[in-house]
C-alpha cells in the first residue's frame, strides 16, 4: 500500500509518497501558469494506490485527478505529528500565507489562525524585499543574520514596505540592518499569530521560509525556546496528505 | 417575467446598471440556490419571489401606494413593524448585501466603513434599488456609530429620512427611551398616513407580525433534526425575504414549507447525509444577495442549522404580548419584546451569548462560525468575548472577518474547510 500526497502551493508544488510506514519519494517543482502540467510531470513515474491533495490548488487538482481533498491546515497537523510526535504548535510560512496551528496531545487540531487577505509577512514578502535590497534570497537571510542590529520598518503591506525600504536606503541606512529589520517584522507578525492560538512546546516551523536561518534565529530569541525545523520544511503538507490517505 | 422597465424608469432607476445588477443576482441565485440537491418543494415560492424581486413586489408596492397606503423603509430589526401595520402602511427592509456604488458612497463615507452601510449608500447613489425609490419614509436608527453618523449625510441624499434614537443599555432609563421613541414614531406614522392608530388596528398589526415570527421560528425549530430537512442557504433566504415580502402571504408560504419539513423529519429525509457537521452562524446580518459565507460552508461538507443574526433568530425570537386595552398598553407589550433584542450595540450584552449557547444546544450544532463584517466595531469587539466563552464551554468557534467582495473566497474556503475538519466527529 503506497499513498501520495500533493500540496499545491502558490509558489511550489510538493509531492510525497508514503509506504511501509515511511517516506518513499519527495519531489518538488515550481508552480507555473499551468498548474496541471506541473502536477502531471510530478506524478509521471509515481505509482501509488491513492492520492490526497491539499494546498490552495487542492480543489482544482481534484477536478482532474481521482483523489481525496483535505485543507492544508489538517495536512500540516498530520504531517507535523508524524515528524515530531511531541509537536503542539505549528508555524507555517508559505509563499502567500502564514498559518499558526495548535494541536492537542493526540495531534488533533485545536485552533488555527491565518493571515488576512494579503501577502504581508509571507514568503512572497521576503522575496520582494530581497529584490528591493538587491540581494539574492540566500544573501538576504545571511546578511540579515550577520547584522548586529535592526532598522525597523513600519509597513507590513508589501507595496508600502518596498517603497519604505527604498527611501531608507536613499537616506543612507545600512543594507544589512534594513534586511534584519524586515526579518524582525515578519517574526513579530508570526508571533502575534502564534499567540492567538496559544504557544505550547514543542514548536515546529514549516514552509519554505523555515529555510531562512535569520527568521529562525530571531523567532527562537523572541519565543525564548528552541524551535524544531524538519529536515525538509516544505513537504510537511504533502506528507500529511500522503499519510491521510491510509 | 413581465417587462417592468417602464415602472423602473418611472422610479428614476438607472436602467442600464439595474439590468446588469438583476442579471448578476439572477446568475448568482441560479448557481447558489438552484444547484442545491433535495430542496423542499415549497421553496418554489422563494424562487418565484427572487425572480420577481424587483418586479412583482415593486408593482405591489406601487398598487399599495395608489390605494393611499404608505411605504416605510427600514434598516434595522428595532423598527417595530406592528406600528407600521397599524396605520395600514407597508414595512420594507432596505439593507443591501452587494458591493455596488461603493466609489460613489466613499464620497460620503470613510473607506473604513462597513459594507452594509456602504451598500445602503451605494444602492441609492447608483440608482438601482426600486425599494428605496418607492418609500414614503425611510427610518434610520441610532445603533452603531457608523450608522448614526452616516444618517447625517444619508438624510440629504434620500430626502425622506426619519431617525429614531435607541438605548445602549438594558436599564430602566433605556427602556423608557425606547418607549418614548416608539411613541414618537407612532405619531410620525399617523401624521404621514393620515390614519389614527387604534387598539384594533394595533392588535391586528401585532397579530400579523407575531404570526410571521411564529412561522419562521417554526421553521427554525424543525432544523434540529439530523439529517436537517432544509439547507442553511434556503433558511437564510426565508429570513432575508422576511423583511420585504407581504407578511401574510409570507407566513402562509413558510408554514406550507414547515408542513413539508415535518413530513421530511418523520421520514428521516434531509438535505445532507446524517452526521454531516452542523454549524451555527452568528454575528452580523446578511442581506440579499450576501450569500458568500453560507455558500462556502455548505459546499465544504457542512450544513448550517441556525442563524443567530438579525436575518435570523436575533430578529425573530420573542413575540409581542397582544393583551392590552389601550394603545399605550399595547405599545408597552411591543417595547417589552423589542427591548430583548440582543444587538451588539448594547453594553454589556450577556443575553446574546446565552442565546448562542441555547441555539447550539437546541439545533445540535457542532460549532459556531462568527461572521463579522470588516469595520463593524460592535460585533467585531464582541466576537472575541463570544469566541473565548464558547471555546471555554467546549464549543468550537471560528471567527471570520470579511466584506462584500469576493476576493477572499479562497482564503475563507481554506479556513472553513479546516474548521469543518476540526468539528467532524
Amino acid at each position: 500500500m503506497k499513498s501520495a500526497g500533493i500540496d499545491i502551493g502558490s509558489r511550489t508544488i510538493k509531492l510525497v509518497t508514503f509506504g511501509n510506514g515511511d517516506i518513499q519519494i519527495i519531489k518538488k517543482a515550481e508552480n507555473s501558469f499551468d498548474t496541471l502540467k506541473v502536477c502531471r510531470e510530478l506524478l509521471k513515474d509515481i505509482s501509488c494506490d491513492s492520492i490526497t491533495s491539499t494546498g490552495y490548488g487542492r480543489h482544482f487538482f481534484s477536478e482532474h485527478f481521482k483523489c481525496e481533498v483535505i485543507s492544508e491546515i489538517k495536512a500540516f497537523a498530520i504531517g507535523s505529528k508524524y515528524i515530531l510526535p511531541t509537536c503542539r504548535t505549528i508555524l507555517d510560512i508559505g509563499g502567500q500565507d502564514t498559518k499558526a496551528i495548535s494541536l492537542d496531545e493526540k495531534g488533533n487540531m485545536k485552533k488555527f489562525e491565518m493571515n488576512d487577505k494579503c501577502a504581508a509577512g509571507t514568503g512572497r514578502f521576503l522575496e520582494i524585499m530581497a529584490m528591493a535590497l538587491r540581494y539574492t534570497l540566500d544573501e538576504f537571510g545571511e546578511n540579515a543574520l550577520a547584522a548586529d542590529e535592526s532598522v525597523g520598518i513600519n509597513s507590513m503591506c508589501t507595496v508600502f514596505a518596498e517603497s519604505e525600504v527604498v527611501s531608507m536606503l536613499a537616506r543612507g541606512a545600512d543594507r544589512a540592518k534594513v534586511a534584519r529589520g524586515i526579518h524582525q517584522s515578519i517574526v513579530n507578525r508570526s508571533v502575534s499569530l502564534l499567540r492567538r492560538v496559544n504557544i505550547e512546546s514543542d514548536i515546529l516551523f514549516a514552509g519554505g521560509v523555515a529555510f531562512n536561518k535569520c527568521i529562525v534565529s530571531i523567532l527562537e530569541q523572541q519565543l525564548k525556546t528552541k524551535i524544531f525545523i524538519p529536515f525538509d520544511p516544505q513537504i510537511i503538507g504533502a506528507l500529511g496528505a500522503a499519510i491521510h490517505c491510509k | 417575467m413581465a417587462d417592468y422597465h417602464e415602472m423602473w424608469a418611472g422610479l428614476g432607476l438607472d436602467l442600464k446598471t439595474h439590468d446588469m445588477v438583476l442579471e448578476i443576482v439572477g446568475k448568482a441565485y441560479q448557481d447558489i440556490f438552484l444547484s442545491q440537491k433535495n430542496r423542499p418543494k415549497g421553496m418554489w415560492y422563494f424562487d418565484f419571489v427572487m425572480s420577481e424581486i424587483h418586479g412583482l413586489r415593486i408593482k405591489e408596492l406601487m398598487d399599495a401606494k395608489e390605494q393611499g397606503r404608505k411605504i416605510i423603509g427600514t434598516f434595522c430589526v428595532f423598527v417595530p413593524e406592528e406600528i407600521v401595520l397599524a396605520v395600514d402602511a407597508v414595512c420594507i427592509g432596505l439593507c443591501a448585501g452587494a458591493e455596488l456604488g461603493f466609489e460613489e458612497a466613499e464620497k460620503y463615507l470613510p473607506r473604513n466603513t462597513c459594507s452594509l452601510i456602504k451598500s445602503a449608500f451605494g444602492f441609492k447613489l447608483a440608482k438601482v434599488c426600486p425599494y428605496i425609490e418607492s418609500t414614503d419614509l425611510i427610518v434610520g436608527e441610532n445603533t452603531c456609530d457608523g450608522k448614526k453618523k452616516a444618517y447625517e449625510s444619508y438624510k440629504d441624499i434620500v430626502g425622506n429620512l426619519y431617525v429614531m434614537d435607541l438605548p445602549q443599555m438594558k436599564s430602566t432609563e433605556g427602556r423608557a427611551l425606547l418607549k418614548a421613541e416608539y411613541k414618537k414614531f407612532a405619531q410620525k406614522l399617523e401624521e404621514i398616513s393620515g390614519k389614527k392608530i387604534t387598539v384594533e388596528s394595533l392588535k391586528k398589526g401585532i397579530e400579523i407580525a407575531n404570526n410571521k415570527r411564529k412561522a419562521i421560528n417554526r421553521m427554525a425549530a424543525l432544523r434540529s433534526t439530523d439529517p436537517t430537512p432544509i439547507s442553511g442557504l434556503d433558511a437564510l433566504l426565508a429570513n432575508q425575504v422576511f423583511f420585504y415580502d407581504d407578511p401574510v402571504r409570507f407566513t402562509g408560504s413558510v408554514n406550507a414549507i414547515c408542513d413539508e419539513l415535518e413530513a421530511r423529519n418523520r421520514e428521516g429525509m434531509g438535505v445532507a447525509a446524517k452526521g454531516t457537521p452542523r454549524i451555527l452562524l452568528s454575528g452580523c446580518p446578511m442581506a440579499v444577495p450576501n450569500w458568500k459565507v453560507p455558500y462556502i460552508i455548505e459546499t465544504s461538507n457542512a450544513v448550517i442549522v441556525g442563524e443567530e443574526m438579525c436575518t435570523g433568530e436575533r430578529g425573530t425570537q420573542n413575540l409581542v404580548n397582544a393583551n392590552g386595552n389601550t394603545v399605550d398598553e399595547l405599545i408597552n407589550g411591543i417595547v417589552d419584546r423589542y427591548f430583548q433584542i440582543d444587538c451588539a450595540v448594547f453594553t454589556p450584552n450577556p443575553s446574546r451569548l446565552e442565546h448562542i449557547k441555547k441555539m447550539v444546544k437546541e439545533y445540535k450544532a457542532d460549532g459556531v462560525l462568527h461572521y463579522g463584517l470588516q469595520f463593524c466595531q460592535p460585533y467585531q469587539m464582541e466576537s472575541k468575548i463570544v469566541e473565548k466563552e464558547l471555546e471555554k464551554a467546549g464549543i468550537p468557534t471560528l471567527l471570520i472577518e470579511t466584506d462584500y467582495s469576493q476576493e477572499d473566497a479562497g482564503q475563507l474556503k481554506t479556513r472553513i474547510e479546516a474548521f469543518v475538519e476540526r468539528i467532524k466527529k
